[in-house]
């Protein structure tokens, strides 16, 4: 039987056609049977492919690449990563019973391999390890299709962008030429698109007439939109929070909008303090850090429960107090800090960081 | 000598660290300055070294692995002995000074009270006598150092009370 080989049945140069019969059994010697294996593992997955005209049912098998080292079969390469069984007698319904059960128990994961390994490199199964190196090309090739999705998507909000900015590039173009050229009305409806593109990028329009001191309509309705969005955060905070939290709360709000530019969030901020609802302020600290703070915010409890907690532990890092409150360690830092300035706390710089103890000077 | 006994401050961690809030400060320093003097007092010591001075046990508690830093909080604590009148800088970089954990004035008038009470008025002394002689062993100035008791005497001495002079061999002091 090894004298065979396989061909793709084309018909060589000097080779004519003779005759074709089907359905002739081959026989190796006088043994009937001869077989071709191909281990459980190699499947992905198995499905049923329903009969047709002229077409019978056959179960599909999709398969793993095959590893480095498996030995000698009918084909060398194949272009293709599947099988098709087809029963030309009955037996289908079955063996897909039972490929689903053995597929489901995965027997050949809890036993031991032991295949012939003709170099005799290494005590792993061969099949281990060379699904190793191929599970690594996979691996990687998976990494860079993930890269490239990832960096698709980052450009998708960049190119929505680009393409409003277009839009409001046309627009711009279209208004200066017609009060240029002084032809045609500027419509309404290009009037408010106008407006609303420069307000979403916090510039205050300068076509209106109605100009009232620090915004406009759209102005008032985002900071009060900013109020309403703050105040859960807020009280869930000890009514405090750092402008960089707050700056980043509202422009994952804003989804696929224009995001606020942090210039326009301070305005915003400033505005909505003043139009509020809210009652909080911006407060900055000595070390520049910029809070936005519910004006309920007791300083005096904020300072008396970081000396309850200092007191308690005998000394505290910002990053203890920080875990000790749920507060961020930038927030519990600024509480030691004005407790020092206030005199109630001493600290211990060293090399191994910043502690502060009740000031017993 | 009795061992020299810290003070409380000695062993509190925030007391090696340059406190930044001016209140705390003052009393931070003005706890140094004493403990500084105190410990020169209790040993002795009449001369402090800025670069050595973390060398020191008293700028440097092992116990809770505290340095005050040389070079900058050393010198914060000269700078109050200073102003306080207890320190003199012996060079013009400022790396060693005398501390004067009891002032020459001070001295002058201890030296004074032992001369008359021992009917020495009229006297004169050799400098050495003084400081190492058999008759003043008891003393508290029994001891000084040199530069430190011409001050005294100089003190004195602008006071009317005494009157140093040069010998052949070194210098000597009568007492009105």
């Amino acid at each position: 039987m090894d004298r065979f080989s396989w061909s793709n049945g084309l018909l060589e140069i000097n080779e004519t056609l003779v005759i074709q019969q089907r359905g002739v059994r081959l026989y190796d010697g006088d043994e009937k049977e001869c077989c071709m294996s191909m281990p459980l593992s190699q499947i992905i997955f198995f499905e049923e492919q329903a009969a047709g005209i002229g077409k019978s049912a056959k179960i599909v098998i999709h398969l793993h690449p095959s590893p480095a080292n498996k030995e000698p079969g009918p084909l060398q390469n194949s272009k293709y990563s599947y099988i098709k069984l087809s029963f030309k007698e009955h037996g289908q319904i079955e063996f897909y019973r039972r490929l689903t059960e053995e597929m489901t128990q995965r027997r050949w994961e809890n036993t031991p391999v032991s295949q012939p390994i003709s170099s005799g490199t290494g005590s792993q199964s061969g099949r281990t390890r060379a699904v190793g190196i191929v599970g690594i090309e996979r691996k990687i090739e998976e990494k860079r299709k993930e890269t490239d999705k990832n960096i698709s998507e980052a450009f998708e909000d960049l190119s929505k962008l680009m393409v409003k900015a277009k839009e409001m590039v046309e627009l711009s173009r279209s208004i200066a030429t017609k009060i240029k050229d002084k032809q045609g009305d500027i419509t309404e409806d290009e009037t408010i698109r106008f407006k609303s593109y420069l307000l979403s990028m916090g510039i205050a329009n300068p076509v209106t007439r109605e100009t009232h001191g620090s915004g406009t309509h759209y102005h008032m309705q985002l900071a009060k939109q900013l109020g309403d969005m703050l105040q859960a955060p807020l009280e869930e905070r000890g009514g405090m929070m750092a402008l960089t939290e707050v700056y980043c709360l509202v422009n994952r709000a804003r989804g696929m909008e224009v995001k606020l530019t942090f210039l326009t969030l301070i305005t915003m901020t400033c505005l909505s303090l003043r139009v509020s609802c809210l009652l909080c302020r911006l407060r900055v600290f000595d070390s520049g850090v910029m809070v936005v703070q519910l004006q309920s915010h007791s300083e005096e409890e904020m300072i008396a429960s970081a000396l309850d907690s200092v007191s308690e532990k005998g000394s505290l890092t910002a990053e203890e107090l920080a875990k000790l409150l749920g507060l961020s360690v930038l927030l519990s830092k600024e509480r030691l800090l004005l407790a020092e300035k206030m005199g109630h706390l001493c600290r211990d710089d060293s090399v191994e960081g910043l502690r502060f103890y009740i000031n017993v000077f | 000598a009795m061992n020299f006994e810290w003070p409380w401050q000695y062993n509190f961690p925030p007391f090696f660290t340059l406190q930044p809030n001016v209140d705390t400060r003052q009393k931070q320093l003005a706890a140094w300055c004493s403990l500084v003097l105190s410990y020169c007092r209790h040993h002795k010591l009449y001369t402090l070294d800025v670069m050595e001075a973390q060398e020191s046990p008293v700028f440097n508690n092992k116990k809770i692995e505290r340095i005050l830093i040389s070079n900058k909080h050393v010198c914060y604590v000269c700078l109050c002995l200073l102003t306080a009148g207890n320190l003199e800088w012996l060079d013009k970089n400022k790396s060693r000074c005398l501390v004067m954990w009891r002032r020459p004035e001070e001295w002058g008038k201890l030296i004074y009270q032992w001369v008359s009470k021992n009917g020495m008025v009229n006297s004169v002394f050799t400098l050495y006598e003084l400081s190492n002689g058999d008759d003043t062993e008891s003393e508290e100035f029994h001891g000084l150092e040199e530069w430190m008791l011409l001050r005294s005497l100089q003190a004195l001495q602008s006071d009317g009370k005494a009157e140093v002079f040069t010998m052949d061999d070194g210098k000597g002091v009568k007492f009105f």
